[in-house]
């Protein structure tokens, strides 16, 4: 069962296209994760979704209503948590899950229940009356999705909910968006971190406002790469690099900390192979070089690259 | 309405740890108040005066000394005819300025009326009619002691029962002071800051930290929201207004005449009108700082200066007379002063009721619409 079925959705800003005819479809109870650069249209599309922007053409169905006709419908079954922190900072961690407890109708009893719940998911048991404001960032993002399920939506939006937040923090997160999906909570999710992308079961990658890529990890690894990719090490890192990327034999090559990676056309089979013509070519001594399985930072960089 | 609550409570809750929002609620207006309500007398406090003396007499020259000798009149030059008087005029060089007749002193002395002329420059309304009445004080002052003076000289030391005095009255601010008709005028200003940037600033606000958005993603309604943000406001307002009014009492002595009920309910209908100002504002600016731009400079300014705050209508040029009949703070401040100083009622102010509730009806329903077309 589908929980979100985008069909063409195109957002335009004047005459910029901030999102352009994208589709796709996200299943129930499934982490479904949204990629691409800077300025891609992550969060237009993600506002649209939610009923925050009205769609300049194409329409969604969000847990079976139409974001352009059933609004008022798609509010009751969606939750939202965005980009910026949008919790009150001048209110106690107490006062705004109350806020937004009383906003979506609970009191009493289930209000009790879900605030304890959320204290607990958000360590923040015993500081209820702590400013939101004071509190450290990861703290803050479970805060807030913890608010923004509140009401137990069947579906939640987490624009870029990891920014800026620790790597122990974000580890942390990522087990209580597991456990949500595992409720049967329907999770889509934003995110720059590559390796983030991994722990979601599909993802679809836009760039400048259309999808240019989707599928699960493995396939999109398999589907979007046939040829070799190299890791490489030298001494002469940086100028290997500069001249790798004029070769005809190189499709594309990035740096990945004390290595570069190195994908190749067709041709090429062997590492011996390669480590003779660069080394031939360029006059720099390479210190190591092996096969590597692509990551999805290698797909993505491939796709981004390939599109210039 | 439960939902309407929450906002309110979660309103107060901001406020409560907002140092800011109470200094603007509960200290600024006091300050205001004192601070307009002095400066207000100290620009009519120095009236510059001519004087044109065509009798060159020992009365005329008593009489000009006890101009000079007020407080109030400042005797910048003399003249030695109407053309050299136009011209000072002209010129913006005098307020007012006295001509005195030949025969001035022989009328007096054979006990004949005499007569004087004042002429004001009447460009700034406010201020000429105090001095025109600074002016007729002065001189019934004066024409008192004449007589008693001319009396004791015939040797009656007390005054003849069923004498008659000039007695000149001046209407509805009978000390003269432009403080009478500037200190109720307060109260309208500060419900206008209150109601009207303040909300635009709150509202605004939210939408820049990304905190309406969290509120529209909800199912609440448009007009739950509205309601929300804007009653804690009315609440403020009115709380500033009573602060205001025991204020005005206190430190100067300005007693509320008329029905204190009207007054309210005249308020209450006023702030649609500024509650949808605040609330237009703030669906056409991005942040606060615009906002609060906009509200000063676009709106509060003109809308003060337009509704005869300071000058008063019927001395602005004809065009914007005729906007100053779509400015409701105009029909507040009449209602305002009305009851305040005059003591005047409901009867006495229907157009300016009817006007106030039209007005702020029409302008509410508008930014509703917008506010609300906004959030879809
Ligand atoms: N209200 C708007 N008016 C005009 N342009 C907009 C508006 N909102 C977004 N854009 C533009 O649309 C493009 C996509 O923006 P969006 O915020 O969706 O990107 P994003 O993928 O979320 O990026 P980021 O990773 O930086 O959050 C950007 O170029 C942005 O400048
Ligand atoms: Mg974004």
């Amino acid at each position: 069962m589908n929980s979100i079925v985008a069909d063409n959705l195109t957002k335009k800003f004047g005459s910029f296209t901030s999102v352009d005819s994208v589709s796709f479809s996200v299943k129930q109870g499934e982490i479904f994760g949204f990629l691409g650069a800077n300025g891609a249209g992550k969060s237009t599309t993600i506002k649209m979704l939610c009923g925050l922007l009205e769609p300049t053409s194409g329409d969604a169905a969000v847990g079976g209503y139409s974001i352009k006709k059933e609004a008022d419908k798609v509010k009751t079954v969606i939750g939202y948590m965005s980009q910026r922190f949008s919790l009150y900072n001048d209110l106690t961690v107490g006062e705004n899950i109350n806020f937004f407890g009383g906003v979506y109708g609970l009191y009493g009893n289930s209000l009790k229940e879900r605030r304890e719940w959320i204290l607990d998911i958000a360590n923040l048991r015993g500081k209820e009356n702590t400013l939101t404001g004071s509190l450290p960032g990861g703290v803050k993002q479970r805060l807030a999705l913890g608010t923004a399920v509140i009401h137990r939506p069947e579906i939640v939006f987490l624009d870029e909910p990891t920014s800026g937040v620790d790597p122990v923090s974000r580890r942390s997160f990522w087990e209580l968006i597991h456990s949500l999906s595992e409720e049967g909570t329907t999770v889509f999710v934003t995110t720059h971190y590559l390796e983030e992308a991994e722990f979601c079961s599909n993802i679809i990658l836009i760039d400048a406002g259309r999808l240019i890529a989707e599928g699960n990890s493995k396939f999109l690894k398999s589907n979007y790469i046939t040829n070799k990719i190299f890791e490489i090490r030298s001494p002469g890192l940086i100028e290997l690099l500069d001249s790798a990327k004029k070769l005809p034999f190189v499709e594309d090559v990035s740096i990945f900390g004390n290595s570069i990676h190195l994908m190749v056309t067709s041709e090429i089979e062997e590492a011996d192979d390669l480590k003779n013509r660069l080394e031939s070519i360029t006059g720099i001594k390479l210190t190591g070089i092996e096969v590597i399985p692509p990551s999805l930072e290698d797909v993505f960089i491939h796709l981004l690259e390939g599109k210039k | 309405m439960r939902t309407i609550l929450e906002i309110i409570k979660k309103e107060f809750a901001q406020f409560k740890r907002d140092p800011k929002m109470f200094g603007v609620i509960l200290v600024a207006p006091v300050m205001q108040l004192i601070f307009l309500g002095f400066a207000a007398t100290l620009d009519v406090k120095v009236i510059k005066t001519y004087i044109l003396d065509n009798d060159h007499s020992d009365r005329s020259a008593e009489l000009v000394r006890e101009f000079s000798s007020s407080q109030y009149f400042r005797i910048d030059g003399y003249v030695s005819d109407y053309d050299e008087l136009t011209k000072v005029m002209d010129g913006g060089n005098a307020l007012i300025a006295f001509v005195i007749p030949s025969g001035f002193e022989k009328d007096i002395e054979s006990g004949k009326t005499a007569e004087l002329q004042a002429i004001i420059n009447g460009s700034d309304g406010n201020t000429s009619s105090i001095a025109s009445g600074y002016a007729a004080s002065i001189i019934s002052s004066y024409s008192n002691k004449i007589m008693l003076n001319k009396l004791e000289l015939r040797g009656v030391k007390q005054l003849p029962a069923g004498r008659i005095t000039a007695d000149t009255r001046v209407w509805y601010n009978p000390m003269l002071l432009s403080r009478y008709f500037m200190v109720p005028g307060i109260v309208g200003l500060l419900l206008t800051v209150i109601t009207l940037i303040l909300t635009s600033l709150a509202i605004v606000k939210e939408k820049e930290i990304g905190t309406l958005e969290q509120i529209i993603v909800t199912p609440i309604k448009p007009y739950q929201i509205i309601a929300g943000k804007l009653i804690p406001f009315v609440i403020m307002g009115f709380i500033s207004v009573v602060i205001v009014i025991t204020a005005m009492r206190v430190i100067f002595g300005i007693e509320v005449r008329g029905s204190l009920i009207f007054l309210f309910i005249s308020a209450f209908f006023y702030i649609f009108t500024t509650l949808g100002l605040g609330l237009l504002i703030s669906t056409i600016t991005k942040n606060q700082q615009q906002a609060m731009m906009v509200a000063m400079f676009g709106v509060m300014m003109p809308m003060v200066f337009l509704s005869g705050f300071n000058f008063q209508v019927e001395n602005m040029p004809e065009a914007f007379r005729y906007i100053s009949d779509f400015i409701s703070l105009k029909y507040f401040l009449n209602i305002i002063r009305g009851v305040i100083l005059k003591g005047s009622g409901f009867t006495d102010h229907i157009h300016d009721f009817i006007m106030i509730i039209v007005l702020g009806t029409l302008i509410l329903a508008i930014s509703i619409l917008r506010f609300n077309k906004r959030l879809e």
